[in-house]
């Protein structure tokens, strides 16, 4: 029993970090209608600002905690906020017209560069960088169940982030005008919407949150290196996809059931079949989402263009 | 009429004056012998690379140093990055200049497997200064594959029977799924069983997996002495950090792979402490030209330290430099004189190559991270029972 919520512990740490990268996607997608696949090296990108920001905190002689991770998340979070409103400004939007395919291999292109970028210049970046330990580590025993107080933290933060976005979008005026771009940009700017702001504000919004989906994958792990956005990037798309893309909630419930799938996959499979090492976990759960679209192509909450993002 | 003279002169006194130069050359520089080395310069395992390649470049050094040696060497470096593509990339590169006399090849043991067929193929010797895996050597018949470190046979035996004597019983696997790890896995569970261990669960893993929570939630239900782990460094790293996280108790014994320097940075001081690892050789200062080797190193001033394979490295590059010195700077020459090494006095003992061209080295280390450092263990607070390892 102790194993199981183990297990669904582990899944919930995975889940959020998935359903953070994957609400991007589906934000980029609502509003612009684009699929942005630089998504995941934006995150790296974000953990890496937010390690640098750690490390210059520690040569300025602020070690307390506390301020390094106020200073980690500000940072990343700024960085990574201008630099997907950046690349929104000076690729996606020029490429507005152009087929979706375009964008698609831009942004694809860009994240390579991005990858290579912090590997080449980011100084000895192509190894692992360890990344400090901000929060509490005592451990909390429940019955043979044991969680650390770190990833409790982590946990709550993911899911209210998510929330925050979630409230942003539905009950604020900046919210309003996003979903009224997302729903048809041209009535939104009839409306007297400023059209470019609004999808600027979205792309920072959207790698603001993958920045902290980075921050706390590094914060998780104690590690960070140059190529953990490829695949973060892959399953939060797929994540997206399998929610329906476009939607939020549909994106966030994608996330954790990808997760779950990794879970299931890696526990399961060597209880099952006593020759398949769990190292098989992400061709299971990736082979379960490609049935899935088969059965279901527009994802477990269809898109209804009026109820976009 | 005057000009055309002018000409001529100017022309025959170019000429004699390359003449001269030329006659005078042998005397004054010797020829260039050219050697490669390559291992992995970026990537998680680049410390026990870039160690091996300042090691090999010292051997370079000290030789152009003497007087007495007939050539100037000069070392060829490439990065294997640790992949296989890359690897057989770099060899095809490195055995495709006919300049470059032979090689101090490879630490991982995937890429040593999948470019001893292309120096083959081209005929140029290798010297394999860091892999592990027995197929490197025994696995072919390739001529011009040579190893100066011992293979994870050795290795494996010796971790069994000195964990078995220090009363553990049960045991977790957990290997990535290269043939390095899939080696170690194999020939220390076949150890195990024949000693009467027990293998309570067997884990492949991904050779760049981030989350082993499942694999470790499953291992902590499962309650074992001994978590074993072959693998390299960065997933060492990682699954020390994450045993943690779930609050696992057992002893964690590595293999050489992560005998290293940055497996102490990246865990942590703390975490670290108490991890095993078993390796080929022995510590530099044990060693027979240790000594010797520390001071020359220390005093080029290089930027990383030698780390576990350094001493082989530089062993293998003496070793081409000594049959270059003997039979000139000719492929199958070299190779020929390398293929009867025997009872060869090196830095890391005698040196004998058996019908396979594998180094014969009887001698396994057995190391514990104490305080931070990697410290052998009869001369550690757990090998004089001051301390106690876990999970006993």
């Amino acid at each position: 029993m102790s194993e199981v919520s183990q297990y669904i512990f582990n899944g919930l740490m995975l889940g959020v970090i998935y359903a953070m990268v994957a609400v991007g996607f589906t934000l980029f997608f609502g509003v612009l209608d684009v699929i942005k696949f630089s998504h995941g090296d934006t995150l790296m990108v974000g953990a890496f600002a937010g390690l640098t920001a750690s490390i210059v905190m520690l040569n300025i002689g602020l070690t307390s905690p506390a301020l390094q991770l106020l200073a980690v998340i500000v940072f990343a979070v700024a960085v990574t906020g201008l630099l997907g409103a950046g690349i929104a400004k000076f690729l996606i939007l020029p490429l507005r017209h152009a087929p979706p395919l375009n964008t698609l291999l831009a942004t694809l292109m860009l994240g390579t560069v991005m990858r290579e970028a912090i590997r080449l210049f980011y100084p000895d970046g192509s190894n692992p960088k360890p990344f400090p330990a901000l929060l509490p580590t005592s451990m909390v025993e429940l019955g043979d169940l044991s969680i650390r107080i770190d990833n409790l933290i982590l946990l709550a933060s993911g899911l209210l982030a998510i929330a925050g976005v979630h409230f942003l979008i539905t009950k604020t005026k900046l919210g309003l005008a996003i979903r009224a771009v997302a729903q048809d940009g041209e009535t939104a700017r009839l409306m007297g919407i400023n059209f470019e702001a609004v999808v600027l504000i979205t792309f920072a919004l959207g790698s603001g949150l993958a920045a902290l989906a980075g921050v706390m994958n590094g914060l998780y792990y104690n590690e960070v290196n140059f190529n953990v956005g490829l695949l973060l990037g892959v399953i939060g798309f797929a994540a997206a996809i399998l929610g329906g893309l476009g939607n939020i909630y549909g994106a966030i419930i994608g996330g954790f059931i990808f997760a779950a799938l990794q879970v299931i996959g890696s526990a399961m499979l060597p209880a099952l079949i006593p020759n398949v090492p769990s190292s098989y976990s992400d061709v299971f759960a990736f082979a379960v989402v490609i049935i899935f679209m088969a059965w279901k192509p527009t994802g477990l909450i269809a898109e209804k263009s009026s109820e976009r993002v | 009429m005057r000009r055309r003279n002018t000409i001529l002169t100017g022309t025959s006194l170019l000429v004699s004056y390359m003449g001269l130069a030329l006659m005078a050359s042998p005397v004054m520089a010797k020829d260039v012998v050219k050697i490669a080395y390559v291992g992995p310069l970026t990537g998680g395992v680049s410390n026990i690379g870039l160690g091996g390649r300042n090691s090999a470049d010292l051997a370079v050094r000290l030789r152009n140093q003497d007087p007495k040696s007939k050539y100037t060497y000069e070392l060829v470096v490439q990065d294997d990055e640790c992949k296989t593509n890359v690897g057989v990339q770099v060899a095809t590169k490195v055995a495709a200049d006919k300049s470059i006399v032979a090689g101090v090849t490879h630490y991982c043991s995937a890429v040593a497997m999948a470019t001893a067929s292309v120096y083959n193929r081209f005929g140029m010797p290798a010297v394999v200064w860091g892999a592990v895996l027995p197929e490197v050597t025994y696995g072919n018949n390739y001529k011009e594959i040579h190893r100066v470190n011992g293979t994870m046979i050795n290795q494996n035996d010796v971790a069994y029977k000195f964990m078995a004597a220090q009363g553990y019983k049960k045991w977790a696997i957990i290997h990535d799924t290269t043939d390095y790890g899939k080696g170690h896995n194999k020939y220390f569970s076949e150890f195990l069983q024949k000693g009467g261990g027990t293998v309570l669960g067997t884990f492949g893993v991904m050779a760049d997996q981030q989350d082993f929570t499942t694999e470790l939630t499953r291992i902590r239900a499962l309650n074992p002495d001994v978590i074993y782990f072959g693998g390299l460094t960065p997933l060492g790293v990682r699954i020390r950090t994450q045993m943690d996280k779930l609050g696992i108790k057992a002893q964690l014994q590595g293999t050489s792979g992560i005998k290293s320097d940055a497996y102490i940075q990246g865990a942590g001081k703390e975490l670290a402490e108490g991890s095993l690892s078993f390796i080929e050789g022995a510590p530099l200062e044990k060693l027979p030209g240790g000594l010797f080797f520390t001071a020359k190193y220390a005093q080029q001033k290089y930027g990383e330290p030698p780390e576990a394979y350094g001493a082989f490295a530089f062993t293998a590059a003496n070793l081409i430099i000594d049959a270059v010195e003997k039979v000139g700077p000719n492929r199958s020459k070299v190779r020929d004189v390398l293929n009867k090494t025997k009872d060869a006095d090196t830095i890391v003992g005698k040196v004998t190559f058996d019908d396979h061209r594998q180094n014969i080295v009887p001698l396994i280390t057995k190391y514990v991270v104490e305080n931070g450092a990697w410290v052998v263990w009869e001369d550690s607070s757990y090998g004089k029972g001051k301390r106690k390892l876990a999970g006993l």
